[in-house]
C-alpha cells in the first residue's frame, strides 16, 4: 500500500509541470473568448454615452469620451420606438401565457406511458420538426386564416415549439415519480386533479423554462411580423429596430462626406437603441440563467 | 389529422368493449390527456401541417388567391422544379447556400466542444461557471441587433475601419464587399452562439464518473491526456448527436440573418435558395409557385442529408436518432 501511494504522489509530481502549463494555456484561451465576447458588448455601451463626434472619430476605444445621455434623450422621444417596445411587451405576455397553456399539458400527456395512441402522437409531432412546406405556404394558411396583419400572426405561431414540448415531456418522465402519481389516483383524485394540484407544484422549474424560451423568443424575432404585419401600429421592437439599425450602406449612395454625415445622425441612436433593446434579456440573464441552462440539460437526457 | 384520430379511437370503442374492459378502460384512461394534448394537437395541424399540404401548388401554375384543389386547378406537373434548375440563379444559390452552410458547419460544430472540454478542465469551478454565464450572454441578443451591431463594427466609419484608418490603411465598406460576407455571417454567428451550443456538452461532462478520472491519474496521465482519452470520449454520443440533428439542418439555418445582412453589393454571395424564395414568393409581383417549389426543393435537400447523416452514424457507431 505505502509503496503505491508513494508511486501516486511521484506520478502526481512528474505530470504537474505538464500540467501547470496545460492549465496556464487553458486559462489563456478561455480568457481570450471572454473577452471577446465581452468587449463588443462594452464598446456598444460606452460608444452609446459618449460624444457623437468621438466615437466617429475613433477616440472611443476603451472608455467614454465626454460622457453625455443625448442619445437616450434622443430615443426617449421617438414615438416609434416605445410603441414597438409596447408590442413587443404584449405579444411576449400572450405568447408565454398561451404557450404554457399549449405545451405543458401536452406535454404531461405525452409523457404518460398508457396515453392512447402515444406512438401516433409522437410522430406526428416528430416529424414538423425535419419537414415543413416551406414559407409561402405558411404565409397561404395565415392568409386563408385572416390572420395576415393581426397581432396573432405573430403570436399563434409561435405559441408551440415541438422541441419545447419534448423538453416538458422529457422533464416530466424523468421527475414525477410514478408512485407519487398512483397514490394520488388510490386517494381518488381523477387526471385533471392531479394535473392541477400534484403536477403543476412539482414543475415549477420547467415551468420557469419554458416561459423564458417562449418569451425570449418572442422578444427577439423579427421575420414573421415582417411578413405579416403591414400596419407600422402593430409593429415590435425588433421591426422598428431594423430601420433604425439596418439602413443598408447601399442605399446611403454618394460621396463619402454625406455618408459621414448620415453616420454622424444616425450612429449614437443605433448604439443607444442596441442598448435599450437588449437591456431588459441582457440584465435578466444573469439572473435567470440556471433555468435556461437547466432546459438545455433536460432536453439532453433524451440524447 | 386530428379529426382522423377522434374517428378512429371512436371506432376502437365498441370493438374494445366486447373484446374485454382493457381498451374501453384504456380509452377512458386517455380522454382527459388526450383533452390536454388537443391544443397542441391543433397548433400544429394548422401551422405545420396545412402548410405541408399547401406544398402541392408547388405542382400547380397557382396564382394567389387560387384554391389549391378546385375545378379550375392546372396541374403541371414538375414545370416548377425544372424552371429553378435551368434558372441562371440555380447554380450560384445552391453554391452560395452550401458554402455558407459548410464553412459555418466546419468552424461552428467543433468550437462549443473545445469551450465545454475546456471549461470542464478549469481547477476553479467558480471561474468556469462565471465564463459560462459569460460565453451564453450573446445567444440572448436578437438577429436584428447582431446585425446592427455588425453595421456598427464594421462600417465605413465603424471602429474596425478607424482602427485601419489609424495605422494608415484604406477604409472598405465591409456590407459592400462580397468577400466579407461569409467571415461576417460565420464570425458573428459562433460569437452569438459558441457558448449557448456548449452547454450541452458541458452538461453531459459533468456526468463523467469520477472513477475514470481517478484511474487515469494513477496510470499517470497528464490533464490533457484525460481531457483526450476521458472526456472527450464520454461525450461522443451527445457529440454524434449533433452532428446528425445540424447536418439534417444543414440547409435551413440562417436565412432570417442573411436576409438582414444583404445589400446590394454582396448580393452574389449572400443570395441563399431561401432568402431566394422569400424574394420570389413575397415580394414585388409574387410567383408563389415557383417560390414553393424551390422551397420543397430545399426542404428535400435537407431530409435526404439527415437520412443520410442517421444511416451511417448508425452503420459506424451505436447512435442515431431514428
Amino acid at each position: 500500500m505505502p509503496v503505491k501511494a508513494q508511486a501516486r504522489s511521484h506520478t502526481l509530481m512528474k505530470s504537474s509541470m505538464g500540467d501547470k502549463v496545460f492549465y496556464a494555456l487553458n486559462y489563456l484561451f478561455l480568457g481570450l473568448m471572454a473577452l471577446i465576447i465581452l468587449y463588443p458588448i462594452y464598446f456598444i455601451i460606452i460608444a452609446s454615452i459618449s460624444d457623437p463626434d468621438a466615437v466617429l472619430a475613433g477616440e472611443v476605444v476603451l472608455y467614454p469620451v465626454k460622457v453625455t445621455l443625448s442619445g437616450f434623450q434622443k430615443i426617449l422621444e421617438r414615438s416609434d420606438v416605445w410603441r414597438g417596445y409596447l408590442n413587443t411587451i404584449i405579444y411576449t405576455v400572450l405568447t408565454v401565457i398561451l404557450s404554457l397553456i399549449v405545451t405543458v399539458p401536452a406535454g404531461w400527456a405525452l409523457s404518460r406511458r398508457t396515453l392512447l395512441g402515444k406512438k401516433f402522437w409522437m410522430i406526428y409531432f416528430i416529424i414538423p420538426m425535419f419537414f415543413g412546406g416551406g414559407l409561402i405556404p405558411f404565409y397561404n394558411v395565415m392568409n386563408s386564416l385572416h390572420l395576415v396583419n393581426t397581432m396573432w400572426a405573430v403570436i399563434l405561431p409561435s405559441i408551440l415549439s415541438v422541441w419545447n414540448l419534448f423538453m416538458t415531456r422529457t422533464f416530466f418522465e424523468s421527475s414525477i415519480p410514478d408512485g407519487l402519481v398512483e397514490a394520488a389516483k388510490i386517494d381518488g383524485a381523477g387526471e385533471w386533479r392531479i394535473f392541477t394540484s400534484l403536477v403543476i407544484p412539482l414543475s415549477k422549474a420547467i415551468l420557469a423554462v419554458m416561459a423564458l424560451y417562449y418569451a425570449v423568443g418572442q422578444w427577439n424575432s423579427y421575420f414573421n411580423a415582417m411578413i405579416f404585419l403591414q400596419d407600422e401600429n402593430l409593429y415590435p421592437l425588433q421591426l422598428v429596430l431594423k430601420e433604425i439599425l439596418i439602413a443598408s450602406e447601399s442605399t446611403m449612395g454618394g460621396s463619402g462626406e454625406t455618408i459621414l454625415e448620415q453616420y454622424r445622425l444616425a450612429n449614437q441612436i443605433k448604439y443607444v437603441s442596441v442598448i435599450v433593446s437588449s437591456a431588459p434579456v441582457i440584465c435578466l440573464y444573469p439572473f435567470v440563467q440556471k433555468y435556461f441552462a437547466q432546459g438545455v440539460m433536460i432536453g439532453s437526457l433524451k440524447g | 389529422m386530428a379529426k382522423n384520430k377522434n374517428a378512429s379511437s371512436a371506432a376502437v370503442l365498441p370493438k374494445g368493449a366486447t373484446l374485454g374492459g382493457s381498451r374501453w378502460k384504456r380509452l377512458r384512461q386517455s380522454c382527459p390527456w388526450l383533452v390536454m394534448l388537443f391544443p397542441a394537437v391543433l397548433v400544429v395541424f394548422l401551422f405545420n401541417y396545412l402548410p405541408i399540404y399547401g406544398v402541392l401548388i408547388a405542382f400547380q401554375d397557382f396564382m394567389p388567391g387560387d384554391q389549391i384543389i378546385g375545378p379550375y386547378t392546372h396541374w403541371v406537373g414538375f414545370d416548377n422544379f425544372i424552371r429553378f434548375f435551368n434558372d441562371v440563379q440555380f447554380w450560384p444559390l445552391m453554391k452560395n447556400t452550401f458554402l455558407l452552410c459548410i464553412i459555418g458547419f466546419v468552424i461552428g460544430f467543433p468550437l462549443p466542444i473545445i469551450i465545454a472540454l475546456a471549461l470542464n478542465a478549469l481547477k476553479g469551478k467558480r471561474t468556469a461557471k462565471v465564463l459560462q454565464t459569460i460565453f451564453t450572454a450573446p445567444h440572448f441578443i436578437s438577429l436584428v441587433v447582431l446585425v446592427g451591431m455588425l453595421t456598427l463594427f464594421f462600417g465605413r466609419y465603424g471602429l474596425v475601419n478607424n482602427i485601419i484608418a489609424g495605422i494608415g490603411g484604406e477604409r472598405v465598406s465591409y456590407f459592400l464587399e462580397s468577400s466579407a460576407f461569409r467571415p461576417m455571417y460565420i464570425l458573428s454567428s459562433n460569437w452569438q452562439d459558441f457558448g449557448w451550443s456548449a452547454i450541452i456538452y458541458i452538461a453531459a461532462l459533468s456526468n463523467v464518473d469520477p472513477g475514470l478520472h481517478e484511474a487515469a491519474i494513477l496510470d499517470g496521465a497528464s490533464r490533457f491526456q484525460r481531457v483526450l482519452h476521458v472526456d472527450l470520449p464520454a461525450i461522443m454520443p451527445m457529440v454524434s448527436v449533433m452532428l446528425i440533428m445540424s447536418i439534417g439542418g444543414l440547409m435551413g439555418v440562417g436565412y432570417e440573418k442573411a436576409l438582414l445582412m444583404q445589400t446590394d453589393g454582396n448580393l452574389g454571395v449572400s443570395e441563399l435558395i431561401a432568402t431566394y424564395v422569400y424574394k420570389q414568393g413575397l415580394t414585388g409581383v409574387p410567383d408563389q409557385a415557383y417560390a414553393t417549389a424551390i422551397g420543397l426543393f430545399n426542404s428535400i435537400i435537407n431530409v435526404v442529408l439527415l437520412i443520410i447523416a442517421n444511416t451511417t452514424s448508425k452503420k459506424f457507431s451505436e447512435n442515431s436518432l431514428f
